[in-house]
């Protein structure tokens, strides 16, 4: 499913939108970067409340669909920045970790 | 008999301690000279964790050092080397888990002890040479499989 598909039904807010028509095939929902590394599948979503600019580089180098910053934290002006320049989607959900990851499991597996 | 093919590409990068705003920007880079090189997506995707965990090492744990690319026709090469504290026990490093980071560190997702264990997991070859007081110099070898890229382009394409 499309990353824009899927922001509008559960609510996700785009804050950097380099490629709202990337293909959702998963998701992962985790704050450790090295475990992100090691078991995020490409095209996931990846959910965390991980803010830093760190995050956009782990999301490129292992090809996430996007990034969901859980209940509606959001990351600074850097961050933004660095992945306007990545290319990484960033988005932001007003629902907490749990509730983000379960609705869009529903969505991907009904 | 022969002399040692040299690498059709060297790259030397410095990297700051301590400065996690520029962090993660070598891994980026790395990947890019990879990709314009044309070696194989799973190289360069498998280089760029490497990469990445070793950069963070060095940005988390020393003053800095510096990181050498090297491309051959066989195979990629990263070595990694700083002046910072070393390691005093290698084999517990390489265990999965194990970790030594302070707590801000582990408060922005670093330090769950997966980095080194990443590291031997996305290489062939990863050797660790670290002396207590002076540094830590590792290098990480990764085997490009051509044969394995071209039969592959189904699943390459995906």
């Amino acid at each position: 499913m499309r990353l824009r598909e899927i922001a509008e039904k559960l609510g996700l807010e785009f804050l950097v939108a380099t490629d709202p028509e990337a293909e959702v095939r998963g998701g992962y929902v985790s704050d450790l970067l090295s475990d992100v590394l090691a078991h995020a599948q490409a095209g996931d979503l990846w959910i965390t409340h991980q803010r830093h600019l760190n995050v956009v580089a782990v999301g490129k180098l292992r090809a996430v669909s996007g990034v969901v910053f859980a209940r509606g934290l959001r990351p600074g002006p850097e961050t933004l920045r660095r992945a306007e320049e990545e290319g990484v989607n960033l988005l932001v959900s007003p629902s907490d970790a749990f509730e983000t990851a379960g609705r869009l499991h529903r969505l991907l597996f009904p | 008999m022969s002399l040692p093919t040299p690498p059709r590409h060297r790259e030397i990068f410095s990297v700051v301690g301590l400065d996690l705003e520029r962090a993660g920007q070598v891994s980026t880079e790395v990947q890019r000279i990879l990709r314009r090189l044309g070696v194989e997506p799973e190289v360069v995707r498998r280089a760029g964790i490497v990469c990445f965990e070793g950069e963070m090492n060095i940005v988390l744990y020393t003053p800095g050092g510096r990181i050498i690319l090297l491309v051959y026709d066989d195979r990629v090469e990263l070595i990694f080397s700083d002046q910072g504290p070393g390691i005093p026990d290698v084999e517990l490093a390489r265990q999965p888990g194990y970790s030594t980071a302070p707590e801000w560190a582990r408060e922005l997702g670093f330090g769950s002890g997966m980095g080194i264990p990443n590291m031997e997991a996305n290489s062939d070859r990863l050797e660790i040479r670290s002396r207590v007081g002076e540094g830590t110099v590792i290098r990480a070898t990764l085997f490009r499989r051509k044969g394995e890229a071209a039969g592959n382009s189904g699943k390459a394409g995906a």
